[in-house]
């Protein structure tokens, strides 16, 4: 696009006033998506160094290096970076992160301590990354009991119970079923359980070890219909037990139609064979579903009549109301959205333009729409979602926003397809009894204080 | 024009296909499952209804059950199952506190079936040695465990006739949310 000059940028700043989406700065959506709409604007992003359109103004005043000598003696080695005068490392079988990327790392919080080390969730660092796809080393991780190493050339996965034959497959086998490759989220049942009624305060910490039991990938494996249809399902059939080889035995309970709708055994995450922490060789996966009932390390499942009523769907993962029943069985996981940067833990580098950034996903479909507020939810603009939206899947939102900088509270609220939305906290809170931890899908709210600073606040 | 009616054709079938592959519905396996016979499947099925299947033979009461607590269980779960070190969960109370402002929830205040407890400390407990404990002795603690919550009494025997036998106090305390149609 061509810069319009002084003229422009006049123009421009008429255009922002006129582009105000909400109050406090929340600005159009389509100022960042669809950059040919508001050629103006756009030079505003490009000076921030979001575009290299060599055509605009800035870039007719750029002064480039000039040699300072002509001499045939004179090398470029004194212009260039190390980078490009110093042969670049060996190859490796095996691809890493940066070093400088180092501290990107998963959040570690083991509940018993050293009783049980391998019990306890390690958490996906929101805050340090961009896109839908969690890579496959920080994928969060919830284990029982550690995680087990199993020989992928032993394992063995069995079908049994109101089937007409009971069947055991190796890998070998498996691997040779059709396969299907879909992006789903996975979601532990006690994401962002520092926003739950566990914690009557906000806690102060990063936003991926609020909301970071959350990850989304693409998933390879073979439909579970398929195996079960192969064993022949009897009328009696109703629902499955999955099992885990894992120390602590995971084991949950799942309605049959679930099992033989969209249910995958996985063996694929992103590309690549199973990371152990996911449950290598095989685990069950379960799109939109509580995480933990994805059974990692599948060993078994056995056709039922009815729930088993393992120890995970009864003591654990059931929603305990106020009047003294609890909700069981709330498999689905509901429409939930984050912001994700700026968030908890960063500080603003002063007033001026920022673009706010998101996560949303829903158990019950695909995102439609996500509203960012920047007065605490007193009026919402329209965020840009990026990409098409998928099914169960992680969806990335996107606003331009220009921080007047003044205290203000930032929030997200995503709707789905079915129409679900997500409620404030103290709403959301009300409908269960104290200690209710599960299921949180509550609103988040930034606070972002004069001095930049970025925390954790409930309303 | 042929090949443009062939195109749309072939366009029609490769969107039949892939509703179908999408449900699954009309792929085909190569079938390689290899069939068990059910006399091998006792090693595999672990798993307890809440009706008993599965439970297997021995037995034994909550004395028995003291001794294997304090060996086993009460380093992690506290004197009398009452809570101990870290967040291990308490064993023993609350029972009618679940409407209060403070519910606790334990396995005898919140737990709805008795063979969940059976099944879970078999296949997964003490967490430095899961699936250790002899089915007899499994059953003792899950008798201690019932007796120190006054479900059963101190003298009762637990086995694979009296354990689905054991009433919960909260057995109604749930409400499905899961569809009708998936329920028993």
């Amino acid at each position: 696009m061509k810069s319009k000059g002084k003229a422009g940028k006049d123009l421009m700043r008429t255009e922002l006033e006129a582009d105000l989406a909400a109050k406090n700065g929340l600005l159009d959506r389509r100022l960042f998506v669809q950059g040919g709409l508001l050629a103006g604007s756009i030079a505003v992003f490009a000076k921030a160094g979001r575009a290299d359109d060599t055509s605009t103004e800035e870039a007719i005043n750029y002064e480039a290096p000039v040699f300072d000598s002509q001499s045939g003696a004179q090398s470029i080695g004194a212009f260039l970076p190390d980078s490009m005068k110093i042969p670049g490392a060996s190859f490796r079988g095996y691809g890493k992160p940066a070093g400088a990327e180092s501290s990107v790392q998963r959040k570690i919080l083991q509940p018993y301590g050293d009783l049980a080390p391998g019990a306890g969730v390690a958490m996906t660092p929101l805050q340090s990354l961009e896109g839908t796809i969690t890579p496959n080393g920080l994928h969060f991780e919830r284990s029982h009991n550690g995680r087990p190493t199993i020989n992928p050339d032993e394992h063995e996965f069995l079908i049994h119970g109101l089937v007409q034959r009971s069947l055991k497959f190796s890998m070998a086998s498996l691997s040779r079923y059709p396969m299907i490759s879909r992006n789903y989220f996975i979601e532990c049942a006690g994401n962002s359980f520092f926003n739950s009624n566990l914690f009557p305060e906000a806690t102060q910490v990063s936003v991926g070890m609020i909301h970071g039991l959350v990850s989304g990938a693409e998933w390879t494996g073979i439909p579970l219909n398929l195996l079960l249809d192969e064993a022949g399902l009897l009328p009696e059939g109703k629902w499955i037990l999955a099992e885990g080889a894992d120390s602590a035995g995971m084991s949950r309970s799942i309605p049959l139609r679930k099992a033989m709708d969209d249910a995958i055994i996985a063996i694929y995450q992103n590309g690549e064979m199973l990371r152990p922490e996911q449950g290598y060789p095989m685990r069950l996966l379960l799109p939109g579903f509580e995480g933990n009932m994805s059974v990692k390390w599948l060993r078994r499942i056995k056709v039922t009549s009815g729930p088993t009523y393992t120890k995970d769907e009864t003591s654990k993962y059931s929603d305990l109301m106020p009047d003294g029943v609890a909700r069981q069985f709330t498999y689905t996981m509901g429409v939930k959205s984050t912001i994700t940067r700026p968030a908890g833990g960063l500080v603003m580098d002063g007033p001026g333009f920022y673009e706010i950034s998101g996560l949303a996903w829903s158990g019950s479909g695909k995102i439609v729409k996500v509203e960012v507020s920047a007065d605490g939810g007193a009026t919402w603009a329209v965020a840009a979602l990026d990409g098409e939206p998928l099914s169960m899947a992680l969806t990335r939102f996107r606003l331009p926003w220009k921080w007047d900088g003044l205290p203000t509270l930032l929030q997200s609220r995503a709707t789905d397809e079915a129409g679900n939305t997500q409620l404030r906290r103290d709403v959301w809170s009300a409908q269960y009894a104290e200690g209710q931890l599960y299921h949180c899908n509550a609103i988040q709210t930034w606070s972002i204080a004069r001095n930049g600073e970025v925390t954790n606040v409930f309303i | 024009m042929f090949l443009y009616k062939t195109f749309r054709v072939l366009v029609f079938f490769a969107g039949f296909a892939f509703s179908g592959f999408a449900l699954g519905g009309e792929l085909q396996g190569p079938k390689l499952g290899v069939s068990v016979e059910p006399g091998a499947l006792s090693g595999w099925d672990i798993s307890i209804g809440p009706e008993g299947s599965g439970l297997p033979n021995g037995e034994g009461d909550s004395r028995l059950g003291f001794t294997v607590f304090t060996d086993r269980c009460l380093h992690c779960h506290g004197q009398r199952g009452a809570g101990g070190l870290g967040l291990a969960d308490p064993l023993v109370g609350g029972i009618g506190s679940l409407a209060t402002d403070e519910p606790l929830k334990t396995v005898g205040s919140y737990w709805p079936y008795a063979t969940t407890i059976f099944d879970y400390i078999r296949r997964a407990m003490p967490y430095d040695a899961p699936a250790s404990l002899s089915n007899s002795e499994v059953y003792a603690v899950t008798a201690y465990i019932l007796a120190q919550n006054g479900i059963i009494g101190e003298v009762d025997v637990m086995n694979a006739v009296t354990l689905p036998m054991v009433r919960m106090p909260n057995r109604d305390g749930f409400v499905m949310f899961w569809p009708e149609e998936d329920r028993k």
